[in-house]
């Protein structure tokens, strides 16, 4: 059965140096505040695995968390580079980060065998394209039935993953709706896992029955973050901030704009500065 | 409204490639412009899905990532991601992808991932995201993206997604049995590959531009179609349309700014 406890209590106990750590969330429901608790907690030496790094995990580099990244697109969407893992590939600031690079229906396919506990995912996929020449973990398997040659890349087995969910129950069961992105199978081919909410309810009330439902029993720990998205979103509760994406980058451009951002957002702040965001959209 | 920018004049092109029957893969950016133009134009009913697993959706603004809010409210229905990638790209339900990209070579291939070497990159760029199986899974690849020398080049760093390989029958050989790139729309002419040898060739010319501005313009000693065409200049009712959502996404991506 998931623990409901606090975000520092959660990291600390599930989170270990040198772990590998998927945090996900396409777009929409990105865990922000979890993963700015990871940088305030110093934890270091990490695997990160996330499809599109987006600016959490350019934080999370530029403050020296990561040994390495699995990813599939690296951009700030809409807006441009991310800079923080630009430099780190580019100059090796603030060190060296070892990557492993796919597409993102390889990606898909390695979380859905995580959660299936099937070693490898194949899929038609990577036909003519270099990543097969600088990735090593780009295979290819055979159809025992047919003879076609597909592409084969290892399944995703974190030793933790972390999302931002809508809500929770008091058991901890969780709901997530809108864009669901690969959270449930980064939480099923996890060891351990993190759901941070945006409320914690009595009854969690799914609005159809295909909504899609993290069981209590399926999830470690789950703690109520109101706005621990932001600046991703949470549908029905509040959008998106273009405008931080926005600028985000000439934050990230400067190694010192950078880190005096880090300084006074993360690690003079905590989770609850995160429920300013929370308040619903009109 | 005679007047009209290159950029606005590709959007416009770009659209007219899409018809009212399409199942479209929209790339970010100029992509998911146009085909919200052609959309709000000519193919009111072409499904626009976006790689966030939004399928039929309309957007009022344009998406500034392609998982915004926007994009799930008002799609038909919204699916994860694996089943994205493989029950409706992989199994051959698109008919058409529409891709940008920092650099083409003239086979249509792609790089968006490395300037320079991939292990010591000049310019490490995004990477492939979706790119390299929305270009061998779905019927037919566009392309829209400004001609320019560092942008059309003579060879590509890194293949991100294939478009003709070498060129010739190279898709398939490699088993591929979708058409690739068919159509390169840019800011000032349109390209598309030879029959034969699948060679991004110039078979439209948008007004006021000469063949001299294309020559200079690409990285490669471009061919021009025995039958080059002027591409119709955008009516009042494209521009309107483009300018209307251009307007209404700037104004919408500026709110709501404040810290974490």
């Amino acid at each position: 059965m998931a623990r409901l406890m606090s975000l520092a209590e959660a990291i600390s106990e599930n989170v270990q140096d040198g772990d590998t750590v998927a945090m996900e969330g396409f777009t929409h429901l990105i865990p922000y505040a979890a993963g700015h608790e990871v940088i305030r907690q110093g934890k270091k030496d990490l695997f990160l695995i996330r499809m599109t790094p987006d600016i959490l995990y350019d934080q999370l580099i530029g403050a020296g968390a990561a040994r390495g990244m699995k990813f599939s697109w690296g951009g700030n969407p809409g807006v441009g580079s991310l800079h923080r893992f630009r430099d780190a590939v580019e100059n090796q600031w603030p060190r060296p980060l070892e990557i492993e690079e796919h597409s993102h229906a390889a990606m898909a396919n390695a979380y859905e065998a995580g959660a299936a506990n099937l070693p490898f995912a194949m899929l038609r996929g990577y036909i003519g394209a270099d990543l097969t020449k600088v990735n090593p973990n780009i295979k290819q398997v055979t159809c025992p039935f047919t003879g076609e040659v597909l592409a084969a890349v290892p399944a995703i087995r974190p030793d933790v993953t972390i999302i931002h969910a809508l809500r929770a129950d008091r058991k901890g069961n969780v709901l997530i709706e809108g864009i669901v992105g690969v959270q449930k199978e980064a939480v099923l081919g996890a060891k351990r896992s993190i759901v941070t909410v945006e409320e914690i309810v009595d009854e969690l009330n799914p609005p159809s029955p295909n909504s899609v439902v993290l069981p209590s029993w399926a999830v470690t720990g789950v703690v109520e973050v109101p706005g621990g998205a932001f600046p991703s979103y949470a549908q029905g509760y509040y959008p998106r901030s273009n405008a931080f994406y926005i600028a985000w980058d000439e934050i990230a451009r400067d190694r010192d704009t950078f880190q005096a951002w880090i300084e006074e957002n993360i690690m003079k702040a905590g989770p609850e500065d995160f429920a300013k965001h929370a308040k619903k959209a009109a | 409204m005679s007047d009209f920018t290159p950029t606005e004049m590709m959007t416009i092109a770009a659209s007219r490639a899409l018809t009212n029957d399409d199942v479209c893969f929209v790339g970010i950016g100029a992509p998911s412009a146009a085909c919200n133009v052609a959309r709000l134009t000519h193919a009111p009913d072409i499904t626009l899905i976006y790689e966030s697993g939004t399928v039929g959706t309309k957007p009022d603004v344009l998406p500034l990532s392609i998982g915004d809010g926007e994009l799930c409210d008002t799609a038909l229905f919204t699916v994860s991601v694996p089943e994205m990638f493989r029950y409706w790209l992989q199994g051959g339900r698109i008919t058409t992808g529409f891709l940008g990209g920092a650099q083409i070579d003239r086979f249509a291939n792609l790089n968006t991932t490395v300037v320079g070497p991939y292990d010591h990159p000049k310019v490490r760029l995004p990477g492939g995201g979706g790119a390299p199986e929305i270009a061998s899974n779905c019927g037919q690849i566009f392309i829209t993206m400004a001609l320019s020398k560092r942008g059309f080049v003579d060879k590509l760093n890194f293949i991100t997604s294939m478009g003709h390989g070498e060129g010739g029958n190279h898709r398939e050989r490699l088993g591929m049995k979708t058409k690739g790139p068919t159509r390169v729309i840019t800011d000032l002419c349109i390209l598309e590959p030879d029959p034969v040898t699948k060679e991004l060739t110039v078979v439209s010319i948008h007004q006021g531009v000469t063949r001299e501005q294309i020559v200079e313009n690409c990285g490669w000693p471009v061919k021009f179609a025995q039958t080059v065409i002027d591409t119709p200049v955008p009516t009042d009712t494209e521009l309107q349309t483009l300018r209307d959502i251009n307007a209404r996404t700037k104004k919408a991506h500026q709110g709501n700014k404040e810290a974490a």
